[in-house]
């Protein structure tokens, strides 16, 4: 059974021009230990859907349709207390930005610490601080420095704290969203390494946002592609790569030259991302699209499985 | 270091330097007895040939973007020389760079932040020409505009020219930035991560606008950016900063696929690759940049170097020629080796 499986999940949020279609029917599952990608570009409705997991959108945003069945529970019915019972020990989040996430005006440690206590009261404040030296020293960062500031840590190192912070109470599921973005390569590929060794050392299921395919293909074992709203394509994250079947996709790879590569024609997709207020008829991608055929500007194509691995497309092509 | 004549260089760069004073406490500034400095840039040497795309590459705080800005003269070197077309124009007043700025161009990181929201778009893109007064009329002024808007395929010109920034896409608004920079046809053009701010699926579109403009002028480009395997597929040859200094610079196939510093070798295995089969057994230096304020002794890597020696934390390396045009500043790298 799936930890954590998302079933038709539809999030808008109200603007006084009417509803943004940010994510619509988005589906895919994870299985325990395992860790799935979610890619697209900004705009694309993928922290929309991080967001809507932990029921933690923004004023204006609403789950209008849907499940999000965490071990056999749906949490789209729950209400704020129940929810926060879920949140940090069942599921807990890295949010974007680890410049900006923590406060600046109390030690990295009593942040953590806090963060225990209020989700275990039971546990002492000794047990707790002995706790997010375990923690850091798990992720990587000198235990004493539970004791500083913020400003005292390089970008890396609050990346670190902010993961360590995330795993306080033991949580089934990690979300991240774009872990790494706003680092430099050699501390983003230190990270990736670390995220990949918890999700061994401790079987932690992940959820991990980027734009940025090759950071997922480091980590994860699928993937599923965001356009617009929409989960355009999903599966085994080799298979994707090797055969990516949406016209989408096919841009998105071709999109990031690879470092092993040749010099070669960058290639990119042409024309941008729809408003989501007024999304196109049909295939959302069908403006952009090479193969538009007149069926994808009449109808909705719904994610098929092709083929006999694991890999799901929604385009009228195949 | 120079291989090539001078004709062919745009560009030439000896002992540049920029420190930025730290403010400190006055009792700190009387027992140290000088003032403490950021050593942004720190005695760096390079050249840009007529017609070449060379890549600057480095992590936040390498000194690239200070690079940049220092040769086109938009801040002021603490010492070295910059010569433009052979001519040193690292002491030239402002009235004096005046005209040079015709041939000098930059496109910055930001297109939100480098347009302003209040001007339309017209007035940016005619800016340059209005303040080098290089049109003569008023209808001049628009017909170049015109020109260059349908040259960065913002068409037709007159549904954009009376917009204002906002009114824009992101990947719009760099095309009007790229306009800008372009109306006056420059020799010399600096893009300081150009494409960093965009959506990965138009970041190649932009990119592709920018070199097939360059080409067409035959100008020369300095490509500032933090992503090498971008830089492999754009650049002629690529320059690697580290902590304000030059570490390694060469043809691009030399530095991707031969790199001889351990800091771009380092950087090279850190770039993730798009390709789930090739999972590498990630060999990732430890720690992080080190602050300019005060930079490790000898060669500023030692302190993440996995074959730091004694001699590495004493000496400076000076930036040698190993092979053709590949330069490394590195005491492990010996030349009889290599040759």
């Amino acid at each position: 059974m799936p930890v954590l499986q998302l079933d038709n999940l539809t999030t808008n949020y109200k603007t006084s021009r009417g509803w943004v279609k940010a994510a619509e029917n988005v589906n895919f599952e994870i299985e325990k230990g395992q860790a799935l990608g979610l890619v697209g570009e900004s705009g694309c409705g993928k922290t929309t859907v991080a967001l809507s997991i932990l029921k933690i959108l923004p004023q204006g945003g609403r789950i209008r349709g849907g499940r999000i069945v965490f071990d056999g529970q749906d949490l789209v019915p729950l209400n704020d207390g129940e929810m926060r019972k879920i949140r940090w020990k069942g599921i807990s989040i890295v949010f974007q930005g680890s410049m900006n996430a923590l406060n600046p005006v109390f030690k990295v440690g009593d942040q953590i610490v806090e963060a225990i206590r209020l989700h275990e009261p039971n546990v002492s404040r000794q047990d707790a601080s002995r706790r997010a030296e375990g923690l850091f020293e798990m992720v990587g960062v000198e235990p004493s420095r539970i004791r500083n500031y913020p400003h005292e840590f390089s970008g890396g190192m609050r990346q670190r704290a902010l993961i360590a912070m995330a795993l306080a109470s033991n949580p089934k599921v990690l979300v991240a969203d774009e872990p790494g973005t706003a680092l430099d390569v050699i501390v983003q590929a230190q990270v990736l390494q670390l995220m990949r060794s918890l999700k061994e050392k401790l079987g932690l299921s992940m959820l991990m946002i980027s734009h940025d395919l090759s950071i997922v293909a480091e980590v994860c074992e699928r993937v599923a592609i965001m356009y617009a709203g929409r989960v355009v394509e999903y599966g085994d994250v080799e298979a994707i790569f090797k055969e990516p079947l949406h016209p989408y996709t096919q841009g998105l790879i071709g999109a990031f030259p690879s470092i092993e590569e040749k010099r070669k024609k960058l290639t990119s997709i042409p024309g941008q991302p729809p408003d989501l207020l007024n999304p196109p008829k049909g295939c959302r991608f069908n403006p952009r699209c090479p193969y538009a055929m007149d069926v994808c500007k009449e109808k909705d194509p719904q994610l098929q499985k092709v083929g006999s691995g694991d890999h799901y497309v929604s385009c009228f092509l195949y | 270091m120079t291989s090539v004549s001078r004709d062919e260089l745009i560009i030439q760069v000896e002992g540049l330097k920029k420190y930025f004073p730290i403010k400190q406490g006055f009792f700190t500034t009387i027992l140290s007895g000088e003032g403490a400095n950021v050593k942004a840039v720190d005695d760096i040497s390079f050249f840009v040939k007529k017609g070449e795309v060379l890549g600057l590459v480095g992590e936040s705080g390498s000194g690239k973007t200070t690079t940049g800005r220092l040769v086109l003269r938009l801040a002021e070197p603490t010492a070295g020389t910059i010569r433009y077309k052979g001519q040193d124009i690292s002491k030239l007043s402002a009235r004096e760079m005046k005209p040079l700025r015709k041939e000098m161009q930059i496109v910055f990181q930001d297109p939100f932040e480098s347009l302003d929201p209040r001007m339309l778009i017209k007035d940016i893109v005619a800016e340059p020409v209005r303040i080098q007064k290089v049109a003569k009329t008023e209808d001049e002024v628009e017909e170049r505009v015109k020109q260059i808007l349908r040259e960065v395929e913002l068409v037709p010109p007159e549904e954009f020219m009376h917009r204002f920034p906002h009114e824009l896409s992101g990947g719009q608004r760099q095309r009007v930035a790229i306009a800008r920079a372009f109306i006056l046809d420059p020799d010399f053009i600096v893009a300081d991560e150009p494409v960093s701010m965009l959506d990965v699926s138009i970041r190649a579109e932009i990119l592709n606008l920018m070199l097939a403009l360059v080409q067409r002028r035959g100008s020369s480009f300095l490509y500032i950016t933090h992503d090498l395997a971008l830089s492999r597929h754009i650049c002629d040859r690529i320059a690697v900063m580290y902590l304000g200094k030059l570490v390694e610079l060469g043809d691009t196939e030399a530095i991707i696929t031969r790199p001889l510093h351990p800091y771009t070798q380092a950087l090279i295995a850190a770039v993730p690759v798009p390709d789930p089969s090739s999972k590498r057994i990630a060999q990732v230096i430890s720690g992080e940049i080190p602050s300019p304020i005060n930079p490790p002794s000898g060669c500023t890597f030692h302190t993440r170097c996995p074959y730091a020696h004694t001699r590495c934390v004493e000496e400076i390396p000076p930036l040698i020629e190993v092979e053709k045009d590949h330069w490394v500043s590195c005491h492990l790298v010996d030349i009889s080796q290599v040759n």
